[in-house]
């Protein structure tokens, strides 16, 4: 269990104020003028070092994403950094702890990192159903402002650098990275084509590294303790710490803040008093978020929370955003009811995304209540793979993948519905 | 340059070409919907997914995809074909599969698409998607619920047009393509959507339910609504022409056409001259041709005739009248005929030397009172391409809805003697810089101060002439290359009272100044120049003709006849060479390649198939224009000639689009 002098996020549940004189006193604006004397490329080498994976869900690793910036400006394009706070994965709440309790840790964090990657200005793209969070946000932002640590000259450092909080209006494909830079700019939010990255032409046109609000706010903790000390935690390849938010059957759903590669059983003992019922009682974990297939029990139970290991179990660590269900759930129903998530948000852009997601949801529907034909399941099967890969972000995947886990984990409780409302017709 | 290898096929492509263009490049055909050569990349109709090495392993866009060195490019394999049958049974799911009650059947990118990529049979049994009408104006048809999202209509109207008149509403599988406020498309070139869109969701409005693609007639014809010359295709079924389609070529209209050249063509049947008249009693009466003959040879004119050119005449016609002319002993010819008497001594200072395709890379462009937009919306497109690379645009004239950046400098020509510092700078710093005179700066006589300023600025250098003159009228160049073009203009022609009066469809002239002469009318609509005419001999439209025109650049082009005249109608060429008879004078020439060949050997540039040579620009002959233009010459864009003003689809959009509810006064 993750001591509590080794937690980054002290304020996570809101016991102490938000704002700036208590962040200071729980050591956030400590000195970083001190943090960006160290220079640009020293950041960036302690950031790679301490091997953190972007937290937004793909774990691509931060440092070096910040490095695929441009050093200098060639044509006077200015560069951006954007903070994705538009967290709307069903099952996340990580991201709106940060900015309702400790919203200073992100805002030194985006001057850190905008300060490696040369950024002009640091865009917050805060979810528009967090009301209350943009207000603290934008609080926040106007004490930083107050007391000179960002602006002109941020925190004496000679470096100028701007912080602007913009509003979404509801839209989950506006998570997506691009999609949240047309949505910046004013456009329709849907995602663009890759190449090019935005790193070399995103917001304006101008190179951009999007990231995700917890991958910031650990950025200036991880400077001022070293790449070493986060490097400790966790597994080779998935260290540092991470807020797990564990949601559904367990006796005490929480965010928490924990080592990567916690197992999971270890997790939810020590954190949610255990799986409601017992842990007999567990049929299935969607580890991820929404996004990520399902688990079922047997595997989940000893799985090492973290990138590698649920990969392993055939699902992702996604947000942590933890989904734990109980045999009391309808685990048919969760999928179609997530289906009917996707196909809501999905942008209609591209077409496998576009009409697979509505027609993935209907079978799944039809599927639940046992009016569907065997032969449909793998027909369903056929349409997931249809979407998957096929379309212009990652939306498609995330609509297809956990009807891929609930088809490769309870193809039988399917068929068992299907054969009932047979035989009950039939009656 | 990139070497790829595409199915096994080495091949070098051209920096900066996508995967898509490299397997065209190599030969392999790739389906797409979305992808359009003249249009932004948008990459979401995901059908011309491909597999390339080395990349991740699923199928990529590769309309979207820059092709690189060493790439290895599958077309033909297994993912592929799995990748492009999902997308287009996804594509099917909605899609009403209406075939037999769609217009676009037999032209259908998604049916032919689907013969290649599409399941036997259908797999989805839900209920079907439908999506409410939406209302684009009199010209679009929609029916949305066809529609397959790849929003080529979108981005034709943001990129091509320059008007953000449609785009899409909602999301996901809801999302709707309209008009902003479903509200009438109004752009002059709004009409070429139907043919971007790939399914039938965008179809013709007055074209509806009449043919289908395989019943047609196609013939290569050239647009007369303009002096740009757009190249057509016309479509014909029996003696009617059912539609006019725009032909690809990049010198002259790329691939689109005005809403007027796509519509005017119904005004064919509407209003023709299908027998000849003779006014007795001041009213009009129907005869024969051997009355009406008759009645001209007893003016007995002598050499007192003249010949005044319609707009929409060809070359062939024009020489035609020009010999008889002659053959009696006149030379009393013009084509102008609102009265502007500019100099055509040297043609090169009357011509768009730029050229259509030239003037889009020009970076400092000066308007002198042309609205562009509407007397030749196809080099609108190119004056916004210009613009979007960086040209800088400076307007003479009254404002006008420039579809891009454009500064007002005033509307008295005088100003041409007198340009601000800010133009002079920009102009003289350019490396293609280009003066645009279009008809109400001629009135004006700006093309003296024009000429001047072409002296200063340097318009002509190596490999650039940036001295342009936009003519409104398809006959005008042809016309000035056989002199039909009086030192006074039309004024000339007046003054001279000619006995006899030839009009060859010269529908804007005014007739009172020659209310001493017999009025000749050889046409085919009957408007304002048949109104005015003592004899009527019924001739034929540009469908009905084989003819010879010169767009505004100079540029000869030939079109073919697509069906023939109606009722007593005849070839104007013929209907001059039986009047050669009756009035007892030899022209030369028995059939048409007599003719032909008569008029290249007096002309030699118009049996030349492309731009004709008119030498040098002559340099300022002192002199400049001044008066305030006080308005265009175009006042109704739908109606400016009589076959325009015949179609019933015309004066519908004039009245809707241009004026509300009321209808409009016809054209000058």
């Amino acid at each position: 269990m993750l001591a509590d002098k080794d937690r980054i996020f002290t304020n996570l549940y809101g016991y102490q104020p938000w704002n700036l004189a208590a962040a200071q006193a729980r050591g956030d604006w400590d000195n970083t003028k001190a943090l960006l004397e160290r220079g640009q490329d020293a950041i960036i080498q302690e950031m790679k070092d301490s091997g953190l994976r972007g937290r937004g869900g793909a774990g691509f690793p931060t440092g070096m994403k910040w490095s695929f910036m441009p050093k200098e400006s060639k044509d006077g394009r200015p560069s951006f950094l954007v903070i994705n706070a538009d967290e709307s994965e069903p099952g996340s709440c990580k991201d709106r702890e940060i900015l309702r309790h400790d919203p200073h840790k992100l805002i030194e964090g985006a001057l850190v990192a905008g300060f490696a990657m040369r950024a002009r200005a640091a865009y917050i793209y805060i979810r528009g159903e967090y009301i209350r969070e943009a207000e603290v946000l934008f609080a926040a932002v106007q004490e930083a402002y107050d007391a000179g640590l960002i602006g002109k000259n941020a925190c004496g450092s000679g470096y100028d650098y701007d912080v602007f909080v913009h509003r979404g209006a509801g839209a989950y494909i506006c998570g997506e990275e691009t999609a949240m830079l047309e949505s910046l700019e004013g456009k329709k939010g849907q995602p663009r084509l890759k190449p090019p990255f935005p790193a070399g032409a995103g917001l304006y046109g101008c190179p951009t590294t999007v990231n995700n609000v917890e991958s910031i706010a650990v950025a200036p903790t991880i400077l001022r303790r070293g790449a070493a000390w986060f490097a400790g935690f966790g597994a080779k390849g998935n260290s540092g710490t991470k807020l797990f938010q564990i949601s559904g059957h367990v006796d005490k759903p929480c965010v928490v803040e924990e080592a990567m590669s916690i197992p999971f059983r270890e997790l939810i003992e020590k954190h949610c008093g255990g799986i409601r019922g017992g842990w007999d009682n567990l049929l299935c974990v969607i580890p991820g978020g929404s996004s990520v297939p399902l688990v079922p029990a047997a595997q989940i139970v000893d799985a090492p929370m973290d990138f590698d290991g649920l990969k392993a179990v055939g699902s992702g660590l996604g947000t942590a955003a933890v989904i734990v269900m109980d045999k009391s759930t309808d685990v048919v129903e969760s999928i179609a009811r997530l289906s009917h998530f996707y196909m809501h948000e999905s942008c209609g852009q591209c077409t496998p995304c576009r009409e697979g997601t509505g027609w993935m949801y209907r079978i799944m529907e039809r599927l639940r209540s046992g009016e569907a034909d065997v032969g449909e399941i793998d027909m369903l099967q056929q349409v997931t793979k249809q979407v998957e890969g096929h379309t212009i972000c990652a939306l498609g995947d995330a609509a297809a993948w956990p009807i891929q886990g609930l088809i490769r984990h309870f193809r039988p409780e399917l068929e068992r519905r299907i054969a009932e409302n047979v035989r009950e017709a039939a009656e | 340059m990139p070497i790829v290898t595409v199915d096994g096929i080495e091949i070098e492509v051209p920096q900066g070409a996508t995967v898509l263009q490299a397997c065209e490049l190599a030969g392999k055909e790739i389906p797409r919907f979305c992808y359009h050569e003249r249009l932004s990349i948008a990459g979401n109709c995901r059908m011309c997914l491909v597999e390339v090495k080395p990349g991740p392993p699923k199928p990529q866009a590769s309309c979207a995809l820059p092709a690189a060195d060493k790439q290895e490019i599958r077309t033909d394999s297994e993912m592929v074909r799995i990748a492009r049958e999902g997308v287009m049974e996804f594509l099917l799911i909605n899609h009403p599969l209406d075939c037999p009650i769609c217009d676009q059947g037999g032209e259908c990118d998604l049916q032919d698409q689907s013969v290649a990529y599409g399941r036997g049979k259908t797999r989805y049994h839900e209920h079907k998607r439908a999506v409410t009408e939406k209302y684009m104006g009199p010209l679009i048809k929609t029916a949305m619920t066809r529609c397959i999202h790849c929003t080529r209509c979108v981005r034709f109207s943001e990129e091509i047009a320059g008007v953000d008149e449609i785009g899409a509403l909602y999301r996901g599988e809801n999302m709707q393509i309209t008009t902003y406020l479903e509200r009438a498309a109004k752009h002059e070139l709004s009409a070429n959507v139907i043919d971007l869109c790939p399914v039938g969701a965008l179809t013709s409005r007055p074209y509806a339910f009449e043919a289908r693609p395989w019943e047609l007639k196609k013939t290569l014809g050239i647009d007369v609504s303009d002096a740009v010359g757009a190249n057509i295709r016309i479509d014909s079924r029996g003696r009617e022409v059912l539609r006019v389609l725009p032909r690809v070529n990049d010198d002259v209209n790329e691939e689109w056409l005005s809403d007027k050249g796509r519509y005017q063509v119904e005004g064919l049947t509407k209003r023709r001259l299908d027998k000849p008249f003779i006014r007795r009693d001041g009213k009009l009466v129907a005869a024969s041709w051997d009355e009406a003959f008759a009645a001209i040879a007893s003016i007995n004119p002598g050499a007192s005739v003249a010949a005044i050119a319609g707009d929409l005449v060809d070359c062939e016609t024009m020489f035609a009248a020009k010999a008889l002319v002659s053959a009696l002993g006149s030379s009393l010819l013009e084509g102008r005929q609102t009265g502007l008497a500019y100099d055509c001594s040297n043609l090169a200072a009357v011509n768009f030397n730029s050229g259509l395709a030239g003037i889009e890379t020009a970076d400092a462009i000066l308007i002198v009172g042309s609205h562009v937009r509407w007397e030749a919306p196809l080099v609108n497109v190119r004056l916004r391409k210009a613009v979007k690379r960086g040209a800088k645009v400076f307007i003479v004239g009254p404002a006008w809805d420039t579809t891009f950046a454009a500064e007002s400098l005033g509307e008295d020509v005088a100003l041409l003697g007198d340009l601000p510092v800010h133009v002079g700078e920009a102009m003289s710093k350019a490396e293609r810089p280009a003066v645009i005179i279009g008809g109400a700066g001629l009135a004006k006589g700006a093309l003296a101060s024009a000429l001047t300023l072409a002296g200063t600025w340097n318009l002509v250098r190596e490999g650039w002439n940036g001295f342009n003159v936009l003519h409104m009228a398809a006959s005008r160049m042809g016309g000035l290359m056989l002199g039909y073009a009086q030192a006074g203009g039309i004024a000339d022609l007046a003054a001279a009272k000619p006995k006899l009066v030839i009009s060859l469809g010269a529908d804007e002239v005014d007739y009172a100044k020659f209310a001493d002469s017999t009025i000749v009318y050889i046409g085919h609509h009957g408007d304002k120049g048949a109104h005015a005419a003592d004899i009527i001999l019924p001739g034929a439209a540009y469908t009905e003709k084989a003819g010879t025109y010169v767009n505004t650049e100079g540029r000869v082009q030939f079109s073919e006849r697509a069906v023939f005249a109606p009722g007593d109608a005849r070839e104007d060429w013929t209907i001059l060479r039986a009047l050669a008879d009756a009035l007892k004078v030899h022209v030369g020439f028995d059939s048409l390649a007599e003719l032909r060949s008569a008029m290249i050997t007096a002309v030699p540039a118009l049996g030349v198939e492309g731009l004709a040579d008119y030498g040098a620009l002559p340099g300022g002959a002192g002199g400049s224009g001044s008066g305030v233009i006080a308005g265009y010459p175009i006042a109704d864009f739908y109606l400016t000639n009589p076959i325009a003003r015949a179609s019933v689809t015309m004066q519908r959009c004039s009245a809707e689009l241009l004026h509300g509810e009321d209808f409009a006064e016809a054209a000058e």
